[in-house]
């Protein structure tokens, strides 16, 4: 093994929820190069899909990245059952993406919405570090999918809870957060929101008026992460951006969302298709 | 040897085998079956030998053609490979998808009277001999202390890293995917370059001491600088191609089902998406595809949509079948293959079937008018000509940019299309860092990519005062052994 070469091992797990779990994977040089914002690209295995990932922390010390991921479709479920300490990913390809711009904001409200906590996290710690006053609003269907809150307590000067049913914290969806944080603060800078696109989308709408900064981080579907397929394609003003090489972080309140959903769904027969094939082998050699 | 003249050569054209066009437009197999011993032979005839050979000038890399001809002809075949190897270091795959017909072929003599040699199948015979029979030029390796990168797996990249490798160096080969080749690998399909070819000449770079690290996105990972400064390279090439696809532009070009050459192709070959659902990676294929375009990249979707299932594919290309950038050789074999070319023609807008995919095309007639600055006849549209095509599928290969990962994260002078800036040297403006291949002169050739790979080696020597390893005719005799025979050559003192 020489310093460019990982073997991709897997150091750590946790599993968050039924279906969020997190990785922590031996990557000595990306766990030095990497930056908030950016992303990687993993390949389960040789007949794998190239599937992208946000960079949820890394550890130059320790030299390990680490992965959240929440189980949706055929790569991600197989992934929840064979990824366990002690294996190795196939591939692992990155920091990819542009850094996110931290730039002078003094208050700033980073908002994460069910998986798009694991990703604003980085960048909510490297705001404080930067001496900014870091809100916090993360945003959960119920108290059962809670994760990182006390990891964000750490780096947070005000946390807000939400959940969809009311079972923790604030009883309402991130943008109620970003509301009271409003009330409260006539001074906020930026807004940096991570999560589905519905969820950035409202969060956009949110800040819109108030003319507040707002980033989001993109998640379009992805081949090779690298600028050159074009697959990742997302409309910034008037503008057609790849994701993986212009972003993934955006001006949201330039970004055209609508676009971004119906793009989002290119694959979904062929992704059901996938996902319903390997939980029938599964379920037959379970049996 | 008598003379030969043109009318004592056999007259026609040796022709190759080919599978059926029915049958091949339904599997991947190779569609060029190549010459065999006997074909190759009897073509060979066909080579006046001229004094002063066209072909020799027409060559990108100005391989010694009527030498490697006459080796073939004296059924010495290995004398063969290290004539063209001494110039060309991927004969099969430059045999296989080189445009013979703007180059070599293109002002073949025997060309303006009947039809040129067959250089390329010629060549293509001599490098497939070399695979099966494991043949490496490797010379006698004198090991240096000089450690160099190279970022990028394609033609340029191992054009550059096979020479440093036998100048000594230590040579890393980066690559952002996670299998080497560049464009041979993910781009060219298997029925025009198969998986094989690329596996083995991949191979005898691993042989001559070449290391490959794979999942390697240079600039983001590490930067060009940090290679220099922090860890330890001498010198890097940089040969990461052109990428980044050029987009239509016009309206309806983001809706579902119009996708880009480069990720169709990719998924097909790399990802193996034609496998689907055996392997991951989906690729959902439309009933009746259109791709625009008419290069080498429009011709591989064209054929490998109809290698999938496709009721129907056509092209649809603004200028004439004259001005078509492809191969000739794949246009016809497009054409035999039942694809459907609306040449003349400029798709305006795709329009919507009202849930975000593809429901049909819209195009207009072009004739040509006055010639542009490339001296091609501008097309210019027929006013009221607009016309529509059915399609669930748009495919664009108008063209590639530069990509832009390099330029971001280093601080290397590009010119204002992107790409990276060299001097006659194809140094970059960062010493020891040198550049060739798409990156530097937009998309262009295999042969070109891999002839500006070993002009910078042979810079990145001399910046390294490398003295030239030099390959001799391997007929000789050293010290009485047949250098053949132990597959070595001399490294003869500067
Ligand atoms: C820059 C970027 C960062 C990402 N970061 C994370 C992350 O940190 N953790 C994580 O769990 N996921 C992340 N994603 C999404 C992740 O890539 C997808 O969930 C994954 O590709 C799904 O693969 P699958 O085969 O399991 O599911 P599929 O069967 O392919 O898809 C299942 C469902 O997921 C949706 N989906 C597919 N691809 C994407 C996508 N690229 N983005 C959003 N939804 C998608 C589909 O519409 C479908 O409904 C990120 C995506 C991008 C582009
Ligand atoms: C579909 C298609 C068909 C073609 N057909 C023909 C043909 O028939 N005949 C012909 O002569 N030419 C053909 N061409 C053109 C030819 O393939 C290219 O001109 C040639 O491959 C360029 O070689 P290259 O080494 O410069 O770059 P490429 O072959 O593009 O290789 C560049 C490599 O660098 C990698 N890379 C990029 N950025 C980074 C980074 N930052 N870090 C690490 N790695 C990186 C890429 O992943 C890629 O593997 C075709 C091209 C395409 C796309
Ligand atoms: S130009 Fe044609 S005939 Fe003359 S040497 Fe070259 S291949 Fe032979
Ligand atoms: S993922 Fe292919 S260009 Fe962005």
């Amino acid at each position: 093994m020489n310093e460019f070469h990982s073997d991709f091992e897997i150091v750590a797990r946790e599993d968050f929820s039924d279906v969020t779990f997190m990785l922590e994977v031996r990557h000595p040089m990306m766990a030095r190069a990497a930056k908030p914002g950016q992303f990687v690209i993993v390949t389960s295995h040789p007949d794998g899909e190239r599937i992208p990932l946000t960079i949820a922390d890394f550890d130059a010390a320790r030299g390990t990245i680490t992965l959240v991921i929440q189980a949706v479709g055929k790569t991600t479920l197989e992934m929840k059952e064979t990824c366990r300490v002690g294996t190795h990913l196939y591939g692992l390809a990155g920091p990819m993406g542009i850094p996110s711009h931290l730039g002078n904001s003094k208050k700033v409200i980073c908002v994460g919405g069910g998986l798009g906590v694991a990703p604003v996290y980085p960048q909510a710690r490297a705001l404080k570090e930067s001496g900014a006053y870091v809100i916090g609003v993360l945003g959960f269907r119920t108290k059962d999918l809670i994760f990182w809150d006390e990891k964000f307590r750490n780096i947070c000067d005000e946390l807000i809870v939400c959940t969809d049913d009311g079972s923790a914290g604030l009883h309402g969806f991130v943008t109620d957060g970003i509301r009271k944080a409003l009330e409260v603060h006539d001074d906020i800078d930026e807004v940096v929101a991570i999560g589905p696109p519905m969820m950035m989308k409202a969060c956009c709408d949110a800040t819109r008026e108030a003319g507040i900064k707002t980033m989001v981080s993109l998640n379009p579907i992805m081949v090779d992460g690298t600028g050159m397929c074009g697959g990742c394609r997302v409309k910034v003003g008037e503008i057609v951006k790849f994701a993986c090489v212009d972003g993934p972080d955006f001006d949201g309140h330039q970004v055209d969302f609508d676009d971004l959903m119906v793009r989002l769904r290119r694959y979904k027969e062929e992704e059901a298709a996938a996902t319903k094939r390997w939980s029938e082998t599964c379920r037959m050699t379970q049996v | 040897m008598k003379k030969r003249t043109v009318r004592s050569i056999p007259q026609q054209r040796t022709p190759v085998r080919e599978l059926d066009p029915v049958v091949r437009s339904r599997n991947f197999e190779e569609v060029n079956c190549g010459y065999d011993e006997q074909e190759a032979l009897l073509e060979s005839q066909r080579c006046l030998f001229c004094p002063e050979p066209k072909c020799i000038a027409g060559c990108p890399v100005n391989i010694n053609i009527p030498a490697f001809i006459e080796k073939i002809g004296a059924k010495d075949y290995r004398g063969a490979y290290d004539v063209i190897t001494g110039t060309n270091l991927l004969p099969a795959v430059c045999g296989r998808v080189c445009p013979q017909e703007n180059q070599c072929e293109g002002v073949c003599v025997v060309g303006e009277t009947l039809e040129p040699v067959a250089i390329g199948r010629l060549e293509r015979f001599v490098g497939d001999l070399a695979i099966a029979n494991g043949w490496v030029n490797r010379p006698y390796i004198e090991p240096t202390d000089f450690k160099v990168g190279v970022v990028g797996s394609g033609p340029a990249g191992m054009a550059c890293a096979a020479d440093m490798a036998k100048a000594g160096c230590e040579v890393t080969v980066f690559e952002a995917f996670h299998e080497a080749g560049g464009v041979l690998r993910y781009g060219i399909p298997d029925f025009r370059l198969p998986n094989s070819v690329v596996d083995a000449e991949i191979d005898k770079l691993r042989e001559l001491g070449v290391k490959f690290e794979v999942n390697t996105l240079v600039g983001r990972l590490f930067t060009i600088e940090q290679m220099l400064d922090e860890l330890g390279f001498s010198a890097v090439f940089i040969g990461t191609g052109a990428g980044y696809p050029a987009l239509l532009g016009i309206p309806g070009d983001s809706l579902n089902g119009v996708l880009s050459a480069n990720e169709l192709l990719t998924r097909c070959n790399l990802m193996k998406a034609r496998d689907f659902p055996n392997v991951d990676t989906p690729l959902p294929l439309g009933k009746h595809v259109v791709v625009v375009g008419a290069g080498n990249t429009a011709m591989d979707a064209l054929r490998v949509t109809k290698r999938l299932g496709a009721e129907s594919v056509a092209c649809v290309y603004r200028r004439s079948k004259t001005e078509c950038p492809a191969r000739a050789e794949e246009v016809h074999h497009a054409e035999q293959e039942g694809i459907e070319f609306h040449w003349l023609t400029n798709p305006v807008e795709v329009i919507d079937d009202g849930s975000g995919s593809v429901a049909a095309i819209r195009c207009i007639r072009m004739e040509l008018g006055e010639p542009d600055d490339s001296g091609r006849r501008r097309p210019v549209p027929v006013p009221g000509s607009e016309f529509e095509i059915e399609t669930d599928q748009v495919v664009f290969a108008i063209g590639t940019n530069a990509n832009p990962i390099i330029g971001q994260t280093s601080k290397l002078k590009l010119n204002k299309w992107g790409y990276l800036e060299t001097d006659a040297n194809l140094m970059t403006s960062i010493a020891g860092v040198f550049a060739g291949g798409d990156i530097v002169t937009g998309a262009a050739t295999v042969i070109e990519a891999m002839g500006a790979g070993r002009r910078a080696a042979r810079s990145m020597k001399r910046y390294l005062g490398l003295r030239e390893a030099i390959e001799e005719p391997s007929s000789e005799t050293i010290f009485g052994i047949d250098a053949r025979e132990h597959n070595f050559v001399r490294v003869k003192a500067a």
